[in-house]
């Protein structure tokens, strides 16, 4: 037995003090004031949510003027993509689990690392600054000329946040890539990696390449704000479709950002749930990267209606299905893994089959938006508003939310309580399906998105998704309180609660500065659950 | 009034109607998979729960068979998507010859609306039943969207460009316009109505408000006003070309480009004179901009497209589009 005194130390006994976490280098450490620091800005978006919602109760716009109700979805918007959801994966577990799996000490670039999130803080940071001196409300598209040459609110403040955000995240994607080509533990070879890494390491790939395109063109917006020049304004010989094609550029590979690594999570919650090699891994792995890849050139269909020939809607139509087949490919996988399993219901596994239905719907709709002539009456409807948030909080939340779950014992080394982390995952299910799934009834009649007010013949649909929304909220709430108590009232746990496979589960819960006490050697397939399938992970 | 719940929105053109077949089809696909991947996970997650502490799963690690199968048939219904999809798309997208043609300029937070033969409307738009209607459009300021829900159409409607619209409306009554891409303040309050109206009410409506004469005739005294006349005779012999029956024709230009005469031309030619010159005329006109507004752009460019090419002897006609 061994007693509290002598007790192994660990990442978070191992100092104390502001300083010891404001300068740590451990990417355990990082990934935990990066949580902090997204919680609280979910919780603000979730707010502006909350507020957009109220004032949709009734067809017109009188709880909050327009000026305020446009500010609210904005900052939404802006806060929930760029401060929430591209780091939510990648900067939380990402950090913490992406050495731990590759049985490496630390990411190659610990300081980088840390300065990575003091970046991410500092944009952040303005960007709120510009919603306390009076927000923006260009959209968190940021559309021109209305963001170059007509909003007279807080437009540059904010795309200078977004700006440097971005730094942080190109800082991101580049450790995971050195990380992973180059720290992986003896025996790990690409496919034996756990596809969260894979997922990972395709998602790095777009923030490194694409990330600089975003902030390019934030730069051209400013320039065009600030000096008068002509890049956008018609006026004076600009193109303001220009800006949509490269705010695209990156922001549609930007949905992969968020959903690949969650992919990931999924990936890993269903191995362990069901005991069970993922089926077909290497079409699994390819298929992130296939993802990563294709994303790039499906931009042009979020402008099918925008005055771009018709040739290019239709060859970014193709493409768009193309990409398709790949995330179609996933969740078929995943369902197949289940035939034959040893598969428990416990939480993060309630999450996995969540994000499962959730992504489904979300897939599919996004075939029907695909859809050139079908797309030209939902276009800029409630109908894509419904779509990207099954995807990008039924989808990416879902499986974030389950992650932290399947991953907390491992980062605080103490479970939460099982029955109210089921109720969550149940909670958010319904509210999500209460609140979004009306808004594809609203879309297809016609109503448009970003209205302060609308016709009278929208309202019950409306009210439908805010009485939901209210049950969503609660759900979302619930993690925050059980988490807390368990880091105090929590069972404390093992090395290996699930009885998972993966490098993490082979040290301490939580794991010591350095992760592993020696080096693991690596010398089966990942998820090699049946006992014929290889020999067992050794320690040397 | 609020009680009511229309689930789904009526069909006023013939394209609508397809437009929903095609959307069944793809409801029915949802479905199908849907049900299919949430029943088989259902069925998994009971059929091969756990039953004891230490049970693993069996040693299944794919099957190219079926991996095959789920990348092929998905593959070949997406192309069934794109083709009928594409197919609707295209004939969206070009208007029918016979179409009558409409103005529409977009302004933060109004749409204004020119018929040719005088009738000028803001947020409203009358129309006959029956007939193909095509929209010219172009924004005063940002970019705004021209939909109106029953006939399944939407358009981006852009500064500094012309975008184009139609629809052939299949049913009397009104019906929502709305303004579907965010333009500011009270882009919520951009909305009007769509007026669908039995042939004889339109044509007693329409001559109802020409006080003003036609479109091309205002645009024939704006172009007497502005004194483009002066340059633009119509005999050929100004400093700039003869305008007269240019409209459609494809000319050669300074640079040695061609250019066809559009609507988009001929605005450019207006506002930015010198960015595709004529070929053979000095570079010497100046611009407008700022100084006539979409709507009497709109105004002159019906003029020059209402004219008739006189026949010149010893002028080589230009070639025909």
């Amino acid at each position: 037995m061994i007693t509290a005194r002598e007790e192994k130390l660990n990442y978070l006994t191992a100092d104390y003090g502001v300083k010891s976490w404001l300068l740590t280098v451990d990417h355990k450490r990082i990934a935990l004031l990066y949580l902090a620091t997204i919680t609280l800005f979910f919780f603000l978006g979730g707010a502006f949510a909350v507020l957009i919602r109220l004032e949709l109760l009734t067809p017109a716009g009188d709880l909050v003027q327009s000026q305020t109700y446009n500010k609210l979805f904005t900052m939404h918007g802006v806060i929930m993509v760029f401060f929430f959801l591209i780091p939510a994966v990648p900067a939380v577990l990402g950090n913490f689990l992406v050495p731990l799996m590759i049985g490496a000490r630390d990411l190659a670039f610990p300081r980088l690392n840390l300065a990575s999130w003091y970046i991410f803080v500092i944009g952040g940071t303005l960007s709120i600054l510009a919603a306390i001196l009076g927000g923006v409300d260009t959209g968190w598209t940021f559309y021109t000329p209305y963001s170059s040459t007509y909003s007279n609110t807080y437009v540059m403040i904010t795309a200078v946040g977004i700006f440097i955000t971005g730094f942080a995240s190109i800082l991101t994607g580049l450790n995971f890539i050195v990380t992973i080509h180059r720290m992986r533990a003896p025996g790990l070879t690409w496919f034996r990696m756990p596809l969260f890494i894979w997922a990972n390491y395709a998602a790095s790939l777009i923030m490194v390449l694409g990330t600089p395109v975003v902030a390019v063109t934030i730069l051209l917006v400013g320039v065009e704000r600030a000096f008068g020049l002509c890049i956008f304004n018609p006026n004076c010989g600009g193109d303001p479709v220009l800006f949509q094609h490269l705010f695209w550029f990156y922001s549609h590979p930007a949905v992969y950002i968020m959903i690949l690594p969650t992919m990931g999570v999924i990936s890993e919650l269903v191995a362990a749930c069901t005991r069970k090699q993922i089926f077909g891994y290497k079409l699994v792995a390819m298929a992130s990267v296939a993802i990563a890849v294709l994303g790039f050139l499906v931009w042009g269909h979020h402008l099918f209606v925008s005055g771009q020939s018709v040739y290019a809607g239709l060859v970014f139509s193709f493409l768009s299905y193309a990409v398709g087949i790949p995330s179609a490919v996933k969740v078929f996988n995943w369902t197949a893994t289940l035939y034959k399993g040893a598969n428990t219901y416990q939480t993060p596994m309630l999450y996995a089959f969540g994000f499962i239905g959730l992504f489904t719907i979300g897939g599919l709709t996004g075939l029907m938006l695909a859809a050139t002539g079908l797309d030209v009456h939902v276009h800029d409807t409630y109908f894509v508003v419904a779509h990207f948030h099954y995807i990008m909080v039924g989808g990416a939340i879902m499986g974030y939310l389950g992650g932290m779950h399947f991953w907390w014992p491992k980062m605080t080394g103490r479970m939460y309580p099982e029955l109210p982390a089921k109720l969550s995952a149940l909670v958010i299910f319904v509210g999500f399906n209460l609140t979004f799934f009306p808004q594809f009834l609203l879309g297809y009649l016609g109503m448009p998105r970003r209205y302060h007010a609308y016709p009278e013949e929208f309202q019950v649909l409306n009210v439908m998704s805010t009485a939901g929304a209210s049950v969503l909220a609660f759900g979302y709430a619930l993690p925050m309180f059980y988490f807390v108590w368990s880091l105090r009232y929590g069972q404390r746990v093992g090395n290996n609660p699930w009885g998972a496979k993966g490098l993490e589960w082979l040290t301490s819960s939580p794991p010591p500065t350095h992760n592993f006490d020696v080096t693991p050697i690596v010398t089966e397939p990942a998820y090699a659950y049946a006992a014929e399938e290889g020999a067992e992970i050794v320690h040397t | 009034m609020g009680s009511r719940l229309p689930l789904f929105p009526e069909q006023g053109s013939a394209l609508a109607g397809e437009v929903d077949t095609f959307y069944f089809f793809m409801l029915a696909v949802s479905a199908f998979f849907s049900v299919l991947i949430a029943g088989l996970v259902i069925y998994f997650a009971v059929r091969y729960r756990r039953r004891s502490e230490n049970q693993r799963g069996e040693a299944i690690h794919g099957g190219m068979t079926l991996e095959i199968a789920w990348m092929v048939i998905p593959f070949f219904l997406t192309m069934i998507m794109f083709f009928w999809s594409a197919k609707l798309f295209v004939r969206i997208s070009r208007p029918p010859d016979d179409a009558m043609e409409i103005y529409a300029v977009g302004k933060q937070w109004m749409w204004k609306l020119q018929h040719k033969e005088g009738q000028r409307e803001i947020n409203e738009l009358h129309i006959p039943l029956g007939q193909a209607v095509r929209l010219k459009m172009t924004s005063e300021d940002v970019i705004h969207s021209f939909y109106v829900p029953v006939f399944r159409t939407k358009m981006d409607v852009l500064p500094g460009r012309y975008t184009t619209t139609w629809f052939k409306p299949t049913k009397t009554g009104k019906f929502h316009l709305f303004c579907a891409e965010y333009c500011g303040t009270k882009h919520s309050g951009m909305i009007g109505w769509v007026h669908v109206m039995e042939p004889n009410e339109y044509q007693a409506w329409l001559a109802g408000g020409a006080e003003e004469g036609t479109l091309a005739t205002r645009g024939s005294k704006l172009f007497q006003d502005l004194a483009c006349i002066n340059c633009h005779r119509p005999d050929g012999k100004g400093r700039g070309p003869s305008l007269e029956g240019l409209f459609g024709d494809r000319i050669d230009l300074e640079d040695g480009e061609k250019a066809v005469v559009d609507e988009g031309y001929l605005r450019e030619s207006i506002l930015s004179p010198q960015a595709r010159l004529a070929k053979g005329y000095p570079p010497i006109m100046p611009t407008f901009q700022g100084l006539v507004t979409e709507d009497q752009l709109l105004q002159l460019i019906e003029y020059i497209k209402n004219t008739e090419k006189k026949t010149k002897p010893g002028a080589a006609p230009a070639a025909k589009r």
